[in-house]
């Protein structure tokens, strides 16, 4: 698409496209990621891991790691001073294995030594003898009452049911599938890297970490080294990508504990494999759904069964489940339904949080769905989503009403009115072919598929959790200077919390403090929240600031601080003359506040699956052009034109940035990422084999935003991260149906399920 | 019978100066050395195995992963790193908007057409587009394409660095 | 512990003999990737990559080319060694990425034999001939012999890989493989077929479902019997998807992570029947 920056304003305030603060640094190399701190004296910490998905650990022998020259510390379950376990909903996952692993890369023990080289000779060194156990790895065995408990807390990690109108209305059309989600990883680029530095008396301990959220990881590491939570100061490292696999505990109480033990700074890296292994990925899931309706196509009742596989440990898998399941009729209109979902613990990897959470895996089954509905119905997949389309006002199958902005019809048409890509031409370069540079399509052999997809996701943090985001401006000689613990992932929060500083005080100049744990929290940089949580939170400061300095200007000068407001750069008297600049007014004074901003109060479902657990919700439309090279089952996404619901966009460029992003990550799950899993065992943990799009497999991104601000946002903008990711994947699958008539009820689709 | 660790001297040529490499161990990569030895953090490790190429650098003028580089191999090679590329370019400097930074024009394009977000692709892909510019000053969008197709780049999609370097290329047409 | 960086290949052969058991790097694309990982701790390193005469490609006076063991993928993506061997070109272009194709090297693939291995099926395709030099003899194998299975060759500890002679055959010749993406993808299935009409042949490789590069010898003598190679033009559709079939017989292909042997069996017999479709077009 065109570049969508908008002519260079005078100043960066909201809805300009404001350039990056860290971009100089980060395009010239000197922005410092976790993985570039290096500290005088500093050790090398290494993660052991083990090899089997299921096994009882006999014994442990460290000794002859300990006996290696270069080596520091080894330490194991039994060297854990606080509490054994962390989770972020559960605290069921140990720090290391003691007497069972329960999933294959399960941290055994650690080992802290001179070079990376010696670690890994360490780890070598380490005698476990494991009695190795049947996995168990179905999630329909594990919940059976006659399978093992893998762990205390049981195999079934939540199931929730919902019942809403009436489960038996009748209809005259029903369509149904059975449809399989795999397992996508989050992959960002910056791998897990953390540096440790131990306070001298031992007692306290400094983490610079890139997390999601700082706070959530401080609790749970001083609990884990039985810290009080003021001795241990997290401040954030360089944080290069996240998509929800930096919410969940890695290396952070490992590096913290061999700091303590060795008293010298330690630096932990993952490596890509290891990676694989260290943290949560989207959970795999299988759906089951069913469609009643009306002859002409309008739904009457949906049935569903979904079973998400949660891996080892809960991580966030009950919410995952929750997020799932209250979004199965999609951006529909649906007066009746019954679902179950299950959130079940098997031996594979630890499933979490994945940019879409539980969405993605609905999603791809209630738009394969509708596509099956249009047909039954002799509608065009556009009309059979108009006709359903969901408004503000109507009613969630959990009975929470949508008070949201909720322009899916606007989405649809706006999508629809984007031009479809020229046919391919007769000049068209292989490169341009589905299989690429491997030149394995002729021009004939090509047929293009068009189709679409269209989603809601929830905003921010559900079922009554108190979700807050602190922030803190100081205001002193014409420079704010902001405080705020939120994780800058790579998202943007930091140019845009200068904008905001800009708009409401009327100052040029807005310095970044670190990002750490020396204020409140900011909540996690996770469920589309921080524009919201922590843009509301700065904005909330910055007016608190304006308020006072008001009063000061007012005092000051004998006006009612009431007639003052701030123009461009000035405060002007609103019923006068007056007229002073910003940076004049706050000569030699220092204004400073701090704010919290928390979201509406949301409920837990009752039994029934029945209340107000979502805050609010955006929408998205997705209309996918594919070409498909249908002998060999391969694709080339050509075009994906996209309407997104984001309420006001505050930055172009950034925004642009989201949409194209998550787009990108929604065809990988596609068409071709998955973590292969064998029995438990991870198959495919490396980029050679983990595949992720390419510049080549990039497709053209036709954008448009549709902006209605939405009341409850506190600068009228939505979340807009996760939307992108969600409905473009069931848009490509039916783009790829409508090519090869294949039925195509997984994801990702793979080449044999297109042409075998 | 371990080898110890650590008994390997030897100098790179990097960013136009000798650096010594002391007491390195020999399956050690360019980009461990350039990191770990050399306080050049600007190359990135993300994959160990050439597929990602957050980690490019130029080794006698060839755009290559360093991860799959021995150091020790390396020993007589001229090599630019992402902190050499100012240097390595002169007339191709620039200020950054509003930072008295001199970056060169690909860095400033990535900046100012939002081609970055995280950042840790940025810069084996500065490296990689500053060597397809070096070849070829006019790429068709399928040989932009095609030369960053082995830098992985998970939070952008890749359209804003599409026009990060066609604003590059019209810049400098018009200044030629 | 040391690394020796000859500048010769004399050089080269002398560090060799004096350390048996040292390790021979090229592009090093390969072999990093091992040490990375851990299967590999290197005790003593000869690196190749600064040997001239490695780097080099010669045209001989019986047409044949002899390509250095050194020399760079991307050296053989254009220019005259495309014009020469076409199918090498293609293969080139699909190996790794841009800077992996500025690394990696011939001599690595061979050094390496991975099923896998992009530039290997045309090698087959085309009866290429191996260079090996010890420091007391030289020697050339028929690639046919050098490739013994999986990441195993006939090379012995004492020598070095140098060189590779192609025929430059008279006929259409081209290379195809399936990967999952557009770009920079390993091989799930691959295929390299060469045409030498003075000879009336037609030889196929496969890459990627066997244990080793399969030449499918079967179907190339069937098709020799139906279809006259030097004067045909054009290739009707049963006919080619007859020899995509009796090509895919001959595939050994296993299931993996990366794929299935049904589908590569499958993708294998496609890829034929493309690429004698694209040999006789019209």
């Amino acid at each position: 698409m065109s570049a969508t920056k908008q002519d260079v304003r005078s100043r960066d305030t909201l809805g300009a496209s404001a350039l990056r603060p860290d971009g100089v640094a980060k395009v010239t190399g000197a922005f410092s990621f976790s993985s570039d701190m290096w500290a005088e004296n500093m050790l090398w910490g290494a993660t052991l891991r083990s090899p089997h998905p299921y096994a009882r650990i006999i014994s442990i022998d460290t000794t002859p790691a300990l006996l290696i020259s270069g080596v520091s510390a080894v330490l194991t379950a039994q060297d854990v001073p606080g509490k054994a376990t962390y989770g972020l909903i559960s605290a069921d996952q140990p720090v290391f294995a003691s007497e069972y692993v329960r999933y294959m890369g399960e941290p055994v023990a650690i080992v802290a030594a001179d070079h990376p080289e010696t670690c890994r000779r360490a780890l070598e060194a380490i005698i476990v003898n494991y009695e190795v156990l049947t996995p168990v790895v179905d999630p329909e065995l594990a919940m059976l009452s006659s399978t093992e408990l893998i762990h205390p807390d049981g195999n079934l990690i939540r199931h929730q049911h919902i019942v809403h109108g009436d489960p038996n209305a009748a209809s005259d059309i029903t369509v149904e599938g059975n449809y399989t989600i795999g397992m996508q990883d989050q992959a960002f680029l910056g791998l897990e890297a953390a540096m440790a530095f131990p306070d001298s008396g031992g007692n306290g301990v400094e983490l610079h970490i890139a997390t999601q959220w700082l706070h959530e990881d401080r609790g749970q590491i001083a609990a884990c080294l039985a810290l009080p939570e003021e001795n241990v100061r997290l401040v954030l490292g360089g944080v290069g990508g996240a998509f929800g696999a930096r919410e969940d505990i890695s290396l952070q109480v490992h590096c913290c504990l061999l700091a303590l033990r060795t008293g010298k700074p330690i630096k932990m890296q993952y490596s890509r494999e290891e990676s694989f292994f260290g943290h949560v990925h989207r959970h795999p899931a299988k759906i089951w759904m069913k469609h009643h309706a009306t002859k002409d196509g309008k739904i009457v009742k949906i049935e569903s069964r979904m079973v998400f596989d949660g891996g080892a440990y809960t991580s966030t898998s009950p919410a995952v489940l929750i997020n799932g399941i209250t979004h199965t009729q999609g951006p529909y209109q649906c007066d009746n339904a019954i679902v179950d979902g299950y959130a079940v613990r098997t031996n594979n990897p630890p499933c979490g949080a994945m940019r879409g959470f539980g969405v993605v895996q609905a999603c791809f089954a209630h738009e394969s769905q509708m596509d099956l509905l249009a047909a039954a119905c002799g509608l065009s997949p556009v009309d059979v989503r108009l006709k359903n389309a969901m408004r503000t006002g109507d009613k969630l199958i959990t009975g929470q009403t949508v008070e949201s902005v909720a322009p899916v019809e606007r989405c649809i048409r706006e999508t629809d009115a984007i031009p479809m890509p020229e046919p391919m031409s007769q000049k068209a370069n292989v490169l341009e072919f589905p299989g690429g540079s491997g030149r394995t399509a002729d021009r004939h052999n090509i047929i293009r598929g068009v189709g679409w997809g269209v989603s809601i996701k929830n905003l921010m943090y559900s079922e009554g959790f108190d979700d807050y985001a602190t922030a803190r401006c100081t205001l002193s000689d014409g420079v704010a200077s902001l405080k705020f613990a939120t994780s800058e992932v790579g998202q943007g929060f930091v140019t845009l919390a200068p904008q905001i500083a800009r708009s409401v005080l009327g100052i040029d100049e807005v310095v970044l403090e670190t990002s750490d744990t020396q204020i409140g929290s900011a909540g996690s940089t996770s469920a589309s929240r921080q524009t919201w949580m922590s843009g509301g939170a700065v904005d909330g400061a910055c007016r608190l600031v304006r308020e006072r300095l008001f009063e000061h200007v007012g005092k000051l000068h004998n006006i009612d601080p009431i007639r003052l407001m701030v123009e461009n750069t000035d405060i002007i008297d609103t019923v006068g003359t007056f007229r002073i600049s910003v940076s004049d007014a706050t000569q030699g004074i220092t204004i400073s506040e701090t704010f919290e901003h928390h979201h509406r109060k949301t409920e837990d479902l009752d039994e029934n699956g029945q209340g107000n657990c979502h805050v609010a919700f955006a929408f998205v439309a997705h209309r996918a052009v594919v070409d498909v090279d249908v002998e060999l089952g391969l694709v080339k996404v050509v075009q994906i034109a996209t309407a997104q619901d984001v309420g006001r966009v505050l930055n172009p460029l950034s925004a642009i940035g989201q949409l194209e992003g998550g787009i990108a990550q929604g065809l990988g799950l596609a068409v071709m990422e998955e973590i292969i899993m064998d029995n438990g065992r991870v198959k495919n943990p490396s980029f050679t084999d983990y595949l992720l799009p390419t510049a080549l497999d990039a497709p053209r991104v036709v954008a448009i935003m549709i902006e209605e601000p939405e009341p409850q946002a506190p600068l009228g903008a939505k979340g807009i991260g996760e939307p992108p990711c969600i409905s473009v994947t069931p848009a490509i699958v039916a783009a790829i149906r409508s090519a090869t008539g294949k039925a195509l009820l997984r994801v990702p689709v793979r080449p044999q399920d297109i042409c075998l | 019978m371990n080898d110890p660790i650590g008994n390997e001297m030897y100098s790179l040529h990097v960013n136009g100066q000798d650096r010594a490499v002391m007491d390195a161990w020999v399956g050690e990569s360019l980009l461990y050395v350039l990191r770990e030895r050399l306080g050049l953090p600007g190359a990135k490790g993300a994959c160990e195995q050439g597929e990602c190429g957050s980690c490019t650098v130029l080794m006698d003028g060839d755009a290559v992963c360093s991860c799959l580089v021995m150091a020790a191999t390396a020993v007589g090679s001229e090599i630019v790193t992402v902190e050499g590329l100012v240097e390595q370019n002169p007339t191709m400097a620039v200020t950054a908007h509003a930072i008295t930074s001199q970056v060169t024009d690909v860095q400033q394009a990535f900046i100012t057409e939002g081609g970055v977000q995280c950042g840790f692709c940025t810069p084996g892909l500065i490296v990689a587009v500053h060597h397809l510019l070096d070849k070829n000053p006019d790429p068709t969008e399928l040989e932009v394409k095609e030369s960053i197709s082995g830098n992985i780049c998970r939070c952008t999609g890749y359209g804003r660095i599409f026009a990060a370097v066609e604003a590059v290329v019209q810049v400098r047409k018009a200044n030629s | 512990m040391t690394v020796a960086i000859p500048l010769t290949i004399s050089e080269a052969l002398d560090a060799l003999s004096s350390n048996p058991d040292a390790r021979l790097i090229q592009g090093g694309t390969d072999m990093m990737v091992e040490i990375n990982f851990n299967h590999l701790k290197p005790h003593n390193i000869i690196a190749l990559r600064r040997i001239k005469e490695l780097r080099t490609w010669t045209k001989n006076t019986d047409g044949s080319i002899t390509i250095g063991a050194g020399v760079p993928y991307q050296e053989m993506e254009t220019g005259e060694l495309k014009q020469l061997v076409p199918a090498l070109a293609e293969a080139a272009r699909t190996v790794g990425s841009p800077q992996i194709r500025a690394a990696g090297t011939l001599g690595g693939n061979l050094g390496t034999c991975s099923p896998a291995g992009d530039g290997l099926p045309v090698l087959f395709a085309v009866d290429a001939v191996v260079h090996l030099q010890s420091n007391e003899v030289s020697r050339q194998l028929s690639i046919h012999d050098f490739m013994l299975g999986v990441k195993r060759n006939a090379r012995n500890a004492n020598e070095i890989i140098t060189a590779v002679t192609i025929p430059v055959l008279n006929g259409w010749q081209g290379y195809t493989k399936v990967g999952v993406r557009n770009a920079m993808v390993i091989s799930v299935a691959s295929a390299c077929l060469a045409v030498d009409k003075p000879t009336k042949s037609v030889r196929i490789a496969l890459g990627a479902v066997g244990p080793t590069i399969i030449r499918c010898r079967d179907a190339e003598s069937w098709l020799t019997q139906q279809f006259d190679l030097s004067t045909s033009t054009k290739i009707e559709l049963d006919l080619a998807k007859e020899f995509g079939r009796r090509v895919a017989l001959e595939s050994k292909p296993i299931d993996d992570h990366r794929s299935t042997a049904e589908y590569r069996r499958h993708a294998v017999s496609v890829l034929a029947q493309r690429l004698i479709t694209r040999a006789y077009p019209s």
